[in-house]
């Protein structure tokens, strides 16, 4: 077998061998203590890649084993979910470490149970022998068409299958020490793979309506699915190689809440946003707490004396009348220049969010220029297309496009100084780098002090303020500045508001 | 309904009721019609297992309050649910006097009585509410325990539910603890609009429930509506899936596609072309805004 090393930092076992038999035979022993040393070897793994496992919850991984069918890969994976992973922006992590933990299969595909690792290893082929380029190269073509009649069909099991072949085919090029993804892909080429697809399954339909675009979205996610599964195979055979920690630590990407704005993608993007509906209505409700605690509406005398009748006249509740609301009054100002644009991006969606929980918000963007961005997030309007006429259509560039907080500030303050009242909490969303222009530190300690509460948010790194053009603790002397990169820090900013 | 006994011994019998193995979970959830997938009935064989409270998070209208139906359909168990908002207390969810008997009752106590007995009896047994939490841990007979939308409730509530949910016993003061006679199956749903405490994760298992696979969300739909055609369920399928990859607010849930699937039906169209999409997609979709998204992105002739 290739793969018996075991995964080193796993301390000597803490209970389970214990439990094993008195008689067992030594080997059913040493398969108890594998196992053990596997799963502390993954959770310790979990802990690094930034999953908050707590031994309590490890403890219950093992018990949770002890119930079910071991071979059940399905059903490990999901007694581990259920166990250790209760966040579901850590799944994705999870999944990654399972796979490379508790792989799917050894070698070139034999299962646990059956037969000699070399037994499937026949594919691997001579690699002299493959000198066509792929596209010319007829078994390539005839590889192709069998995944081209998997994704047509759906078929799961079927696609796992083949991804494991061509990993083991086409995954290993002449001369590499190592496994890559690119060669299986580039080999497969499964995006061209599309428009004989969309054929098939539309034939004679009207191109380009509903019909197309559902196929096309069903395709699109099987594609994504064999890319999926060839990376999975690819990240097994380097484990296999190389061990499972190290590859574990390359194969990791922090999870959601810990991800830089700054260097997300476009699909973490799209999940930021999702997460980040749920914490503005917290800070909506933090602000608005503020004013609830504390004493009770007026009595309602009426009502009182009424419910007191019940009880024989004595007024055991009292009842009060409802404080009025208190409506906070929320103005955003926010950097959308291309320096901090994915942070920006993030901020306006932070705004859209804001604007559906508080009555009030005014939301202003600025580069070097400053705009009212408000009636681009009216409640109810479609975010994508409130960004895209925001970029469009908003006043943001005065002459040169790059950030200068000093004019921003000053425009901000000659055109719209009345929507900062002493009701207003001011909210600064920017890296407060100013190309070296001027700060108007005078002007922002004039709205600073009108307004009720003022915090600025800062997408950099707290080692990197001060660097460069940087003129983060010259701002942070007039608004508290506070370090922002991720979902995290946003949720601690927030709860620091109570 | 309730019986009285308090603080007996903590031995469950096993029977019937309880699942055999996560198979077996599967299929009586189906007989149900409540169609589990791996990940679901693993999990909640494990809740029953391990004896550990179920923490459901997930979009709207995914099912999961239906799971907690469901299993105390399967179990034949009284379904006690506690509907969580915000401002919901300890009196609203554990137990509470009831004052106002109390109060007739010392009014009716006659002069001669010691104050001291009549203290004891006002809180006794007799003039105890009973709500939620407590009837579920006082009940003997198979109960399943819903805390639905644990994520609306104040913070403080949670402090309560750990006392209550690791211990599965409450203390009353002037009764005493008050100890499961048997453990109720509790199911906790949260739409994960506030972040719930890390103590009260670590305490239960955990469920993420999402919108089905096509194959299984099809199953639902066909199971939920006689009559209408496979291909027909599938196609509704595979587009309400679309529409909820479309950045729309409200993104329809199964309940919504069980609906559409019944006004099809109704209006006797056989098939879902954009046509059909366009006269019926207020039953899916229901912000303007969504509306006019849907429109958009899938090519439809509004």
């Amino acid at each position: 077998m290739v793969h018996q090393q075991e995964p080193g930092a796993a301390p000597d076992d803490p209970s389970g061998a214990s439990g094993a038999p008195a008689g067992a035979p030594s080997e059913g022993r040493d398969g108890r203590r594998s196992l053990v040393g596997r799963h502390t070897g993954f959770v310790a793994a979990l802990r690094e890649a930034g999953l908050p496992v707590s031994v309590a919850e490890g403890l219950d991984a093992v018990r949770a084993m002890q119930m079910i069918d071991l071979v059940d890969r399905d059903a490990l994976r999901a007694a581990y979910a259920a166990t250790v992973v209760k966040r579901p922006a850590h799944r994705a992590t999870f999944d990654t470490l399972f796979d490379l933990w508790f792989p799917a299969a050894l070698g070139d595909g034999a299962a646990y149970t059956g037969g000699s690792a070399d037994g499937a290893a026949a594919r691997s082929r001579d690699p002299a022998a493959r000198r066509v380029p792929p596209p010319l190269d007829p078994e390539v073509q005839a590889r192709r068409r069998e995944l081209f009649d998997l994704l047509l069909s759906g078929d799961d099991p079927g696609l796992r299958q083949f991804a494991r072949a061509a990993v083991a085919e086409y995954g290993r090029t002449p001369g590499q020490e190592s496994w890559f993804s690119s060669g299986v892909l580039r080999a497969m080429s499964p995006e061209t793979l599309m428009a004989g697809l969309l054929e098939a399954v539309l034939t004679g339909r009207e191109r380009g309506g509903m019909a197309e675009r559902v196929a096309r979205r069903d395709f699109r996610a099987r594609i994504a699915r064999f890319q999926d599964l060839v990376a999975t195979e690819v990240r097994r055979r380097i484990a296999e190689d190389t061990g499972v920690e190290r590859t574990a630590r390359m194969a990791v990407r922090p999870p959601l809440e810990r991800l830089d704005f700054n260097r997300a993608a476009r699909a973490d993007l799209a999940a930021l946003r999702r997460e980040v509906h749920p914490l503005a209505r917290r800070l909506a409700t933090r602000l608005q707490q503020r004013q609830r605690a504390g004493n009770r509406g007026r009595l309602d005398f009426r009502r009182t004396v009424r419910a007191s009748l019940a009880s024989g006249g004595v007024p055991l509740s009292t009842h009060h009348r409802p404080r009025r609301p208190h409506k906070p009054e929320l103005v955003i100002l926010c950097d959308a220049s291309d320096s901090v644009s994915a942070f920006a991006h993030f901020t306006l969606l932070l705004t859209f969010a804001l604007r559906e929980q508080f009555s009030k918000v005014r939301a202003f963007a600025f580069i070097d220029a400053t705009d009212e961005i408000t009636r681009f997030f009216a409640p109810g309007v479609d975010v994508v297309d409130a960004m895209t006429r925001m970029a469009s259509e908003a006043d943001l560039v005065w002459i040169t496009g790059r950030s200068n907080y000093g004019h921003a500030i000053k425009v901000f303050e000659d055109r719209y100084a009345d929507a900062v009242t002493s009701r207003t909490s001011l909210l600064v969303l920017g890296d407060a780098r100013s190309n070296y222009g001027e700060l108007s530190l005078p002007v922002l300690r004039r709205l600073a002090d009108r307004a009720r509460h003022a915090y600025w948010l800062n997408p950099e790194p707290r080692s990197q303020w001060d660097t460069g053009d940087s003129a983060a603790s010259r701002y942070g002397e007039i608004v508290p500045m506070y370090e922002c990169r991720n979902l995290t820090q946003l949720a601690e900013f927030i709860e620091e508001l109570a | 309904m309730t019986a009285a006994g308090t603080g007996h011994g903590s031995t469950v019998p096993a029977d019937s009721a309880e699942f055999a193995s996560p198979a077996d979970v599967d299929r009586r959830l189906a007989e149900v019609g409540y169609l589990a997938d791996e990940a679901i009935a693993t999990t909640v064989y494990l809740a029953q297992a391990l004896g550990k409270p179920l923490l459901v998070e997930g979009p709207a209208g995914v099912g999961k309050t239906e799971l907690a139906k469901a299993v105390a359909t399967v179990q034949g168990a009284e379904l006690i649910r506690l509907q969580c908002y915000e401002g919901l207390d300890e009196a609203r969810a554990l137990y509470e006097f009831n004052y106002k008997k109390q109060l007739l009752a010392i009014q009716a106590a006659s002069g001669d009585r010691a104050w001291q007995q009549t203290h004891d009896d006002i809180f006794s047994e007799e003039f105890l509410l009973e709500r939620p939490l407590l009837a579920a841990i006082r009940r003997t007979g198979p109960t399943v325990l819903l805390i639905d939308e644990a994520d609306k409730a104040d913070v403080e509530v949670e402090g309560m539910l750990l006392e209550v949910l690791s211990d599965f016993q409450v203390t009353i003061p002037e009764l005493g603890t008050v100890a499961a006679v048997r453990r109720p199956f509790v199911l906790i749903t949260s739409n994960a609009a506030r972040e719930l405490s890390e103590a009260l994760k670590r305490r239960c298992l955990y469920l993420h429930l999402d919108y089905p696979d096509p194959e299984r969300e099809r199953d639902i739909v066909l199971a939920r509506v006689p009559g209408i055609e496979a291909a027909l369920a599938e196609q509704l399928v595979r587009t309400v899936g679309t529409l909820r990859d479309l950045e729309i607010k409200k993104a329809p849930s199964i309940a919504e596609s069980v609906d559409w699937a019944r006004t099809l039906l109704a209006l006797g169209l056989d098939e879902l072309d954009e046509a059909a999409v366009a006269r019926t997609l207020g039953v899916v979709l229901k912000h303007v805004s969504d509306q006019e998204r849907a429109v958009k992105e899938l090519g439809l002739k509004g």
